[in-house]
């Protein structure tokens, strides 16, 4: 039961989710589309999700998933009123560049 | 075995993450980032973490990202219209991520000391042992995590409706 924590060390787990969270740092560094700077935080919030789980379980802690599942909280609020502000902002301004999106009031 | 699984599932998310961020067209970034949630919730099935598993594949797969679909196509998004940065720029961006790779995995490499306990529970991740946590121990920011749904409900739909006067 549970040869996990004997055979894959828990620096696995933090490799692959520090590269998983560059990976979301990249994306929203070079992409342009508002909506898709959204989705790479969105992978940034799972990369520490999946750090998160795997400490918790070897640790046999439950804690730790008990915060993803707050994580799993904010990231729903955070999408459904990140993409209600931008909708608004599509409809006054017609793009979702946010290179064009530099001011605080149109 | 595990190891093996661990290996593709990890291999699978990077790609798909990578794919998700180069990819052009929002609507194939969306679909690959979901392909990406789906090989996370396959290391958690693989950390026993079956619970977490499901509602992640509920919550993200089935709830958010369908709203980022929904949003995508309601605003005609679906064209790969997005303007290029420029290289030197794609440059900069790589060699900062590169860094802040370097950085996390040199600070955390050789470092962890895990107290692990000699008999480790293997039904940490069920839903008998998340429920009961969640509703005694951690019941005070369950209630407030509701509250959070609520506003941000509210906030949403004030955000979307059109004309709404303050």
């Amino acid at each position: 039961m549970l040869d996990v924590i004997k055979t894959i060390p828990i620096e696995y787990y933090v490799y692959l989710s520090s590269l998983l969270f560059c990976i979301g740092v990249f994306g929203v560094l070079i992409r342009r589309n508002a909506i898709v700077v959204l989705m790479c935080v969105e992978l940034m919030l799972n990369a520490v999700n999946l750090m998160l789980a795997a400490f918790s379980t070897y640790l046999s802690d439950e804690q730790g998933q008990i915060m993803v599942f707050f994580i799993m909280v904010v990231a729903a609020a955070e999408a459904a009123v990140g993409l209600g502000i931008l909708v608004m902002v599509f409809r006054n301004t017609k793009t979702t560049d946010i290179y064009k999106l530099d001011k605080l009031k149109f | 075995m595990s190891l093996t699984v661990f290996l593709i599932l990890g291999l699978a998310s990077v790609i798909f993450s990578l794919l998700m961020v180069f990819t052009k067209n929002p609507v194939h970034s969306v679909i690959f980032l979901i392909l990406t949630f789906f090989s996370i919730a396959g290391q958690y099935v693989l950390l026993n973490a079956q619970f977490l598993a499901v509602v992640h594949i509920i919550v993200y797969a089935g709830a958010i990202m369908v709203l980022f679909l929904f949003v995508l196509m309601l605003l005609n998004l679906n064209t790969d219209a997005e303007p290029r940065q420029s290289s030197r720029w794609k440059l900069g961006a790589a060699i900062a991520a590169g860094m802040l790779l370097v950085t996390l995995v040199g600070a955390l490499k050789g470092g962890i000391k895990l107290n692990m306990p000699e008999e480790s529970n293997p039904y940490v991740g069920l839903a008998q042992n998340l429920g009961k946590s969640l509703f005694t121990d951690f019941v005070v920011p369950f209630e407030i995590a509701g509250i959070l749904f609520l506003a941000a409900m509210v906030g949403a739909v004030l955000l979307a409706k059109r004309d709404v006067k303050i």
